[in-house]
């Protein structure tokens, strides 16, 4: 079904119109808007009750988009189309574990988390991360797909990632695929838990990337088991620079320094420096935003005080500044997960963010103010937005 | 013999009823799988386990593996608990 709506004007100037996707608990919007993402049309819903873990339009040909789907009661797949969702197509081998050998016992993807496009010099290639942690790789497109056993079943790997017990509540994850766009063989990956891991050889070989990153007190630091990455991202317009929310704060990683240094330890100290996502800006490398999660006491994972607030950095996390404009003054307990929230490629760059509640929230200057886009949706998971140019 | 189809997968088979032939649960569930593909794998996973909340009843009795010989039976029934929010 298809509707319209138009949202607060605004003086912004942009280079061409976007299309934001719109992963849900029970199915998956495609919000079509104009260049001044003044006029939104709705597409949607696309697989009512479904669970889409992550919905992804590839920006290398602007028309393939995969949806990482499941439902209650059936396996996971992964979705294909290329009309923007008018027909879908499922892949014909969906990621899935290794068969385990007789007596012992394999693991099974409940649901594919993460997808992410290779680099432009890759066209066809994607990655899937599932939970349990796994990595996958397709290389026609999201048809056909197969397990990384380098990483999969590897018995070091294995230990790092603990069980299902360790892992977040709606199960341990991998997420947060970079493909470096200089290097298609320089990969890294996050683990809830497990840690960042870096490869420089097509994810043959791997080197755990946790040094300086903060554990739970009383925990080893230097036991990859115990780090809980929420959300990486690295700098297009610096691709040696990466910036991290993870469980225990904020931390940015200039290679070739391994080193994460911290850089949440400037937030307000009644808000802190946990969160689920991290977006950073397409073109300035000291610019990114967090949105921070109350990470007190038993974790109640809502905007601290109840006051929604995101928070950028100018300079690469030295400093924070707060950014509500727009958003309830009080008595909103929003939660985001960390796919939850990203930028787009205009000037200034939009933001876009959506709550477990369903609601969806646009800021067309990069965060100075922000206005409701879409309400009543099913609990959002991940955003993903492209700029069709 | 028929197979009974639950909702959720009826996308595959686009009928609650179709025919179906073998001698184990796993021989009708590959023949399924040949004339609609994809439809396995919502069932079964990747260890060759029938998926939580997903039964398979022959003759009103509870099925389990997918090597055992199938009881003879005019009709394979696919379940799907109502369970989740």
């Amino acid at each position: 079904m298809d509707s319209s709506l138009r949202v607060v004007s605004s003086r912004s100037r942009r280079v061409g119109p976007v299309v934001l996707l719109v992963a849900t608990r029970k199915g998956a919007w495609i919000l079509h808007g104009d260049a001044g993402r003044q006029t939104w049309r709705v597409d949607g819903p696309h697989f009512l009750g479904h669970v889409i873990s992550h919905l992804v339009l590839d920006p290398r040909d602007g028309q393939t988009l995969l949806a990482a789907a499941r439902t209650g009661h059936l396996g996971p797949t992964v979705f294909r189309s290329t009309d923007f969702g008018r027909t879908w197509t499922e892949a014909a081998r969906p990621p899935a574990f290794a068969k385990a050998a007789p007596g012992e016992t394999g693991r099974v993807v409940d649901h594919t988390f993460w997808l992410t496009p290779s680099n432009a010099r890759e066209p066809g290639v994607w990655y899937a991360g599932t939970s349990p942690q796994g990595l996958f790789r397709s290389e026609d497109g999201g048809v056909t797909w197969a397990p990384f056993s380098t990483l999969n079943d590897d018995p070091q790997f294995r230990e790092w990632m603990g069980t299902v017990q360790d892992g977040t509540p709606d199960g341990p994850k991998l997420h947060s695929i970079l493909v470096d766009p200089r290097d298609a063989r320089h990969l890294h990956i996050a683990m809830s838990g497990g840690g960042v891991h870096e490869s420089t050889d097509a994810g043959q070989t791997w080197t755990p990337r946790v040094a300086g990153l903060k554990v739970v007190e009383g925990f080893d630091p230097a036991v990859v088991t115990f780090h809980d990455p929420h959300c990486v991202r690295r700098c297009l317009s610096r691709p040696d620079r990466l910036y991290q929310q993870n469980h225990c704060g904020i931390f940015r990683q200039d290679r070739p320094d391994a080193d994460w240094v911290s850089i949440g330890d400037t937030m307000p100290a009644k808000v802190g420096a946990i969160g689920f996502p991290m977006v950073v800006h397409p073109r300035d490398a000291d610019t990114a935003w967090v949105f921070p999660m109350d990470g007190s006491d038993v974790w109640p994972r809502t905007s601290p005080q109840g006051k929604p607030a995101a928070y950028v950095t100018h300079n690469a996390g030295r400093t924070w500044k707060r950014q509500d404009v727009g958003f309830p003054r009080s008595q909103a307990w929003w939660t985001l997960k960390r796919q939850a929230m990203c930028a787009d490629a205009g000037d200034p760059v939009g933001l876009y963010l959506g709550t477990t509640s369903g609601e969806l929230w646009i800021s067309r200057d990069e965060g100075v103010a922000w206005a409701p886009l879409m309400q009543h949706l099913p609990e959002i998971y991940a955003l993903d937005v492209v700029d069709l140019r | 013999m028929r197979v009974l189809i639950p909702s959720a997968l009826q996308s595959y088979t686009g009928a609650p009823l179709v025919d179906g032939s073998g001698e184990t649960l796993g021989a009708v569930l590959d023949g399924l799988e040949s004339r609609f593909p994809g439809l396995r794998f919502r069932i079964v996973d990747e260890q060759e386990r029938i998926r939580p909340h997903l039964r398979v009843f022959v003759n009103g009795r509870p099925l389990f593996d997918l090597n055992a010989p199938l009881p003879p039976t005019e009709q394979v029934n696919f379940v799907l608990a109502l369970s989740g929010g």
